[in-house]
């Protein structure tokens, strides 16, 4: 059965997202997917969905939602969003129900940027390139959810076995202390440069989207040239522009740039540095490559104990409480 | 080839260098890894992303780290993959005023005049270099000599997509409506990126292009 939901109102950057379209960078296609991309795949397990199935990603501005058609199981996780349903608030991380008739709104709380709304249904949106991930420069993929729009779920039901809270891990916090690789182009930076890089306190700017975010504090100027042939950028990227101010790459980030790097953030903390608001401080730390690679193989491992046990507690209750076959 | 710089890149990948100047040869040895690496992945390779002098080596750091790939790649310094032949392209555009904002002042600050500078721009033979910055925005080299102007100081909002427009030795065709700093010269009706999965955009890396000169009344026939 078919629910339909209409977005009553919707703030700035409030796209379709999913696990990504990754492998593209070749031709100037980044991988986009969820800017927290753990609470995303939190999201669909507590309802039995696969980890990298649509989602709403919803930013600060916040998404208020009237269900006019069907009823549906809805999954909320990621930051510390409130949800108002039925004159009730509750924290995120949480499966609930909606029905015609009713509302939900899910505004920002005390902490985070960016939270997932996943459905027990197939999300209706447009695939681009085999996903369903929005790039929000050009629109393309699932799309941008504006005001007034309606969204439609195929195959929508209600899983009332699943409704409850799921647990936030301490992994789906924000990081103000962030590891970093230096490099590419660091050799590029005088000494005082990269010491002042390492140990001065910066903030998050309001120059903050699915593309990147721009920081204030000391600037780090490079040295001689200021552009080199344009190559590579990654989610992480850190790059300094020729008034020496850092922004740090992120999700849906142009593949390619002639601005000299500085540092990577390491994969490990790029999803706790997007829970992160403007205005906050972040601090970088450099680690060597090899302390790079065992901190994503240690966070892959808490990840994978996370959402295990998600999925675990899912098939149970899926299960009626009955024991399911090893 | 020359023995290029390996840089690492966060915990997932390598910068391969072959080179800190634009030019055929480290464009080549660029090319000519990519392709062996595409015959030959390590385990654990995922993606590379050609530039004009480095490729860049993303790699699963849960299957793979810097030393291995490294290992992995300069396996591959030897191998002379055969190239493609490269495919030549005939691209429609418009010089039109209408479509070609900043193509009097190109032409007043090369000494040019109009008719020179789409000569010039049509005459050349154009080289896909890579893919960058935006989805399907494919750098072409080769403007000719007379018609290279540094970009413009300050960027203009909103140009529409197909625009043709050039900076320096690059000229490129957009996909997307974005600001550009460079010298739009006319208008395009090519769709360069494509919605298929397998094939998202219509030149292979290497592939060479030339203008074709079209009046108004074909751009706005086409689809």
């Amino acid at each position: 059965m078919k629910a339909l939901l209409r977005a009553s109102f919707a703030g700035p950057y409030v796209t379709v997202q999913d696990g990504g379209r990754p492998g593209r960078m070749r031709f100037g296609v980044p991988a986009s997917g969820g800017m927290d991309r753990l609470a995303l795949a939190a999201a669909n397990l507590a309802l039995g969905n696969p980890a990298g199935a649509p989602v709403v990603e919803i930013s600060r501005g916040g998404l208020v939602l009237d269900c006019l058609e069907g009823a549906l199981s809805l999954a909320v996780a990621g930051g510390g969003f409130i949800l108002e349903s039925r004159g009730e608030k509750l924290g995120a991380w949480r499966v609930l129900s909606l029905r015609a008739g009713e509302r939900l709104a899910i505004r920002p709380g005390p902490w985070g940027s960016w939270c997932y709304l996943a459905f027990a249904g197939q999300l209706r949106a447009p695939v681009w390139l085999g996903s369903q991930a929005t790039h929000a420069l050009s629109g393309l993929g699932g799309g941008v959810i504006r005001s007034g729009q309606e969204i439609a779920v195929d195959d929508a039901e209600i899983r009332a076995e699943l409704a409850g809270a799921i647990p936030c891990p301490v992994l789906a916090r924000p990081r103000h202390r962030l590891r970093v690789v230096l490099g590419p182009q660091d050799r590029f930076f005088p000494a005082a440069a990269l010491e002042s890089f390492l140990t001065a306190r910066y903030r998050l700017t309001e120059s903050y989207d699915r593309m990147g975010v721009r920081l204030a504090g000391p600037s780090v100027t490079p040295e001689g040239a200021l552009s080199i042939p344009s190559e590579a950028i990654l989610r992480g990227s850190v790059q300094v522009a020729g008034d020496g101010v850092p922004t740090i790459l992120l999700a849906d980030h142009q593949t390619t740039g002639g601005y000299p790097k500085i540092a990577t953030v390491v994969s490990a903390d790029l999803d706790s540095l997007a829970q992160l608001r403007p205005r906050d401080g972040v601090g970088f730390e450099a680690v060597s490559p090899d302390r790079a690679v065992a901190l994503a193989r240690q966070r892959a491992a808490a990840e994978r104990a996370y959402l295990a046990a998600l999925a675990r507690h899912t098939a149970t209750a899926t299960a009626g409480g009955k024991t399911l076959p090893r | 080839m020359a023995t290029p710089v390996f840089r690492p890149v966060a915990d997932h990948a390598l910068l391969v260098e072959f080179g800190t100047e634009i030019g055929d040869t480290a464009h080549e040895a660029v090319l000519s890894l990519d392709r062996a690496l595409a015959a030959a992945p390590f385990p654990g390779f995922r993606e590379a992303i050609p530039a004009y002098v480095n490729l860049l080596v993303d790699f699963d750091p849960q299957q793979a780290d810097h030393a291995g790939a490294e290992a992995g790649l300069r396996r591959l310094l030897s191998a002379r993959p055969p190239a493609p032949a490269p495919q030549s392209w005939q691209v429609a555009c418009c010089y039109e005023a209408e479509f070609a904002p900043d193509l009097d002042a190109l032409a007043a600050a090369c000494g040019l005049s109009r008719e020179a500078a789409i000569a010039a721009h049509l005459a050349a033979e154009y080289r896909v270099y890579m893919y960058g910055f935006a989805p399907g925005y494919a750098y072409l080299a080769g403007v000719p000599p007379a018609l290279q102007q540094p970009r413009k100081p300050a960027p203009v909002r909103g140009l529409p997509a197909g625009s043709v427009m050039v900076a320096g030795p690059q000229c490129l065709v957009s996909t997307l409506v974005m600001p550009t700093g460079w010298w739009v010269i006319g208008r395009s009706p090519e769709r360069i990126l494509l919605n298929e999965a397998d094939r998202p955009v219509l030149f292979a890396v290497g592939d060479r292009v030339r203008f074709r000169r079209i009046a108004r009344a074909e751009l706005e026939r086409a689809p």
